[in-house]
């Protein structure tokens, strides 16, 4: 963003100022994830910084924490991640069937009620975790699926549907409904036309949601703290444990990959957005 | 001419307003029918639950369950009096049916809360009927009064007679720190013991300090990605994005590293002479950790709302600003700014409605000075076990919040919420 040569000095140190000030903020934004990279390497016990690592001494780095993630005695990480993801892919499944299908409804003009019924369905996105946790407790306790993974799948049903709802909603806004007539005029019939030519196009949408209902459930611990028994432990329960009882470097070891799988999953909803983009031929 | 040449026919020799209203209704069948799924499934695990919270919140059957004959006497009494031998003697078969079924402890609690004192006057009672002590031949009320001399007390049984209605608004009360008197009538608790009010306050009070330093930080980064090239504005958006699909207890934790007493920013401020040493200031389990902590956690709810408006915002008007006689900040306050308010009013309704309800961050970071109402309402549900307390508190934060999201649907409209 270069100033113009005929700027004056005082907008000019005003521009300076400014881009220093955005400078600040994207560095507070971005450099606490990266204090945990080199900390996860750490040989000592202790969360700080040590003199060896200052001074990049290459025996104050070590693997041990990965090591004691994988292998340690009473590993808790291992159930929690095959719980987490077990968990997070059928929450995901779930999410993306019940929210496509009812964004594929209220995308249609003959919807009745529609802002009150999307605002229903938006809710537990605003609705306080904390809330959603004891209401969805007390109904789980009631149906005796008080932890099991079940309940808390559909508990993070609930949590993840609005996710899919919003974005299949908006890539349907740029959806041409001629091609459907089109399809059905040709003889086929809605299961084909939807298989055939709407579920292809909208596919970005519902990808992308179905990312962020991934994320909301492997990154849920409110809602699971109130579900959870010692079965049903998830990473993030790992987490929240230890973060509140023994501090140890393993939770850095654990963050650093949590942290890897976010840029991976950053990465796949970045590139989905484009193409949803250059298909419904937004030009930016 | 008559009527019926006016009527347009289908080739089926339908009307074609009927035909077609048919249709429509079908259509509209049609689309409710793939709603339908979705919207069950809410209501029976969601909203259905969220009322229950609030049944569950003014119910107080248990005692009206327990003394029903007690209650049924006391309808005729005026309550200025000591009751008559009736009330008494119901009392007494009421909780000789509590001592069969050993159920006269929860009754006790319970009554003690109402009036202090109550455990100790009912325990004396359940020793003497445990030990036959009372015959039930002759006066009740006498024998009970000779029991314990609470018993021969006006208040005790005006107490009793409050809790008959089976539902009650205490716990409400209790959430504003008030309760009912004696007498019935509403007073507040002493002013040292006001506990949820300031934690009213405090989440206010961070709930809006967060949203404002998310909008000043969050505002001149907008505007940068909104006006860079391309590709340039592509790189810098992966600081705003990581952040928000990284978990959020990796950020939480990364915190507290940071802030704690020989973390990284208290070594930053000793390297540069900011503070001795031995003199390290507290940053963590405290106020400065919570807003810290949820400005940056929050910071991406703010920037992306905003960033989506600017994008829409045409730099030449900026120019043309310019060009008709503004300085650059009049340009930028006249004509720039105006343009992106629908952008902050959802930046910043969003991150309120989200900053209010936090509950893990705070937890971790905020020690006791930084603590929320949902750390309260955690706290009864799982450590006190008052459920009908936490589900009352939950339900006048949730009145809250619905309101901001009332507001928020009005002004941006909910299905205009975009994500990444």
């Amino acid at each position: 963003m270069a100033l113009p040569s005929y700027t004056e000095t005082r907008y000019r140190i005003w521009h300076y100022v400014y881009l220093t000030i955005c400078a600040f903020v994207f560095f507070f934004l971005i450099a606490p994830l990266f204090v945990i990279f080199p900390l996860s390497f750490n040989a000592e016990e202790f969360l700080v910084f040590s003199e060896g690592m200052k001074n990049l001494d290459p025996d104050a780095f070590s693997l041990r924490w990965y090591k004691d993630m994988v292998y340690g005695t009473k590993n808790p990480w291992g159930l929690a991640a095959k719980n987490s993801f077990i968990i997070a892919i059928f929450a995901t499944i779930g999410s993306i069937i019940l929210g496509t299908l009812a964004a594929l409804g209220l995308s249609s003009r003959h919807m009745p009620y529609k802002g009150i019924i999307m605002a229903t369905l938006i809710s537990p996105m605003i609705v306080p975790l904390i809330i959603s946790g004891v209401a969805i407790f007390f109904f789980m306790a009631k149906v005796g699926l008080a932890a099991t993974h079940t309940g808390i799948v559909f508990a993070h049903i609930i949590l993840g549907t609005p996710f899919v709802v919003i974005t299949v909603t908006a890539t349907l806004s740029g959806f041409d409904h001629s091609v459907t007539r089109a399809a059905a005029s040709l003889g086929s019939n809605p299961v084909n036309t939807f298989m055939k030519i709407t579920l292809p196009l909208i596919l970005p949408g519902v990808i992308s949601g179905g990312l962020f209902a991934f994320v909301t459930s492997f990154d849920e611990v409110v809602v699971v703290l109130f579900l959870a028994g010692l079965e049903n432990t998830t990473i993030p329960i790992q987490m929240w444990t230890g973060l509140r009882e023994q501090l140890s470097p393993t939770i850095l070891a654990v963050a650093t990959c949590l942290i890897l799988l976010s840029t991976l999953i950053l990465v796949t909803a970045e590139l989905l957005r484009r193409r949803s983009e250059r298909l419904r031929g937004i030009n930016r | 001419m008559s009527s019926e040449t006016k009527q347009i026919l289908t080739t089926d020799g339908i009307p074609l307003e009927v035909s077609l209203k048919k249709a429509e209704k079908k259509n509209k069948i049609k689309a409710f029918l793939l709603v339908a799924p979705l919207l069950l499934f809410l209501i029976i695990t969601y909203i259905f639950p969220i009322g229950e919270m609030f049944t569950r919140s003014i119910d107080d059957k248990m005692i009206t369950n327990m003394l029903p004959k007690t209650f049924k006497e006391m309808e005729s009494w005026d309550g200025q009096k000591l009751p008559p031998e009736e009330v008494f003697s119901a009392f007494y078969y009421d909780y000789k049916a509590l001592v069969e079924k050993q159920e006269h402890g929860k009754l006790g609690q319970r009554l003690n809360k109402e009036k202090n004192g109550f455990n100790s006057t009912t325990k004396r009672l359940f020793r003497n009927i445990k030990r036959k002590k009372i015959d039930e031949s002759i006066s009740i009320k006498e024998q009970i009064i000779k029991v314990h001399p609470n018993w021969n007390k006006v208040e005790y049984w005006q107490a009793i007679k409050r809790t008959a209605p089976p539902y009650t608004l205490a716990k409400y009360l209790k959430g504003m720190d008030m309760y009912y008197a004696p007498d019935g009538s509403i007073v507040q608790v002493d002013e040292d013991r006001r506990i949820h009010r300031i934690l009213w306050l405090r989440t206010l009070e961070i709930a809006f300090f967060v949203t404002l330093f998310c909008f000043l930080m969050g505002y001149p980064i907008a505007h940068l990605l909104a006006t860079l090239p391309m590709k340039y504005s592509n790189l810098l958006m992966i600081c705003v994005l990581l952040p928000f699909w990284t978990s959020l207890l990796v950020r939480t934790a990364s915190w507290m590293i940071l802030l704690q007493q020989q973390g990284v920013v208290n070594d930053f401020f000793v390297m540069i002479g900011l503070v001795a040493d031995d003199n390290r200031p507290e940053m963590m389990y405290n106020k400065v950790g919570t807003y810290v902590a949820m400005t940056q956690i929050l910071l991406p709810f703010m920037v992306l709302p905003l960033y989506s408006v600017m994008k829409t915002i045409s730099p030449s008007l900026m120019r043309a600003g310019k060009s008709l006689g503004g300085t650059p900040f009049v340009a930028f306050w006249k004509v720039y700014f105006p343009l992106t308010i629908p952008g902050i009013g959802a930046g910043c309704l969003l991150v309120f409605i989200l900053a209010i309800g936090y509950y893990i961050t705070p937890a971790l970071v905020g020690g006791a000075s930084g603590t929320l109402i949902s750390n309260q309402i955690a706290f009864h549900m799982k450590q006190t076990l008052d459920w009908s307390f936490a589900s009352a508190m939950g339900l006048m934060l949730l009145t809250g919040v619905l309101v901001i999201y009332w507001i928020y649907n009005k002004l941006v409209g909910v299905d205009n919420i975009k994500l990444g």
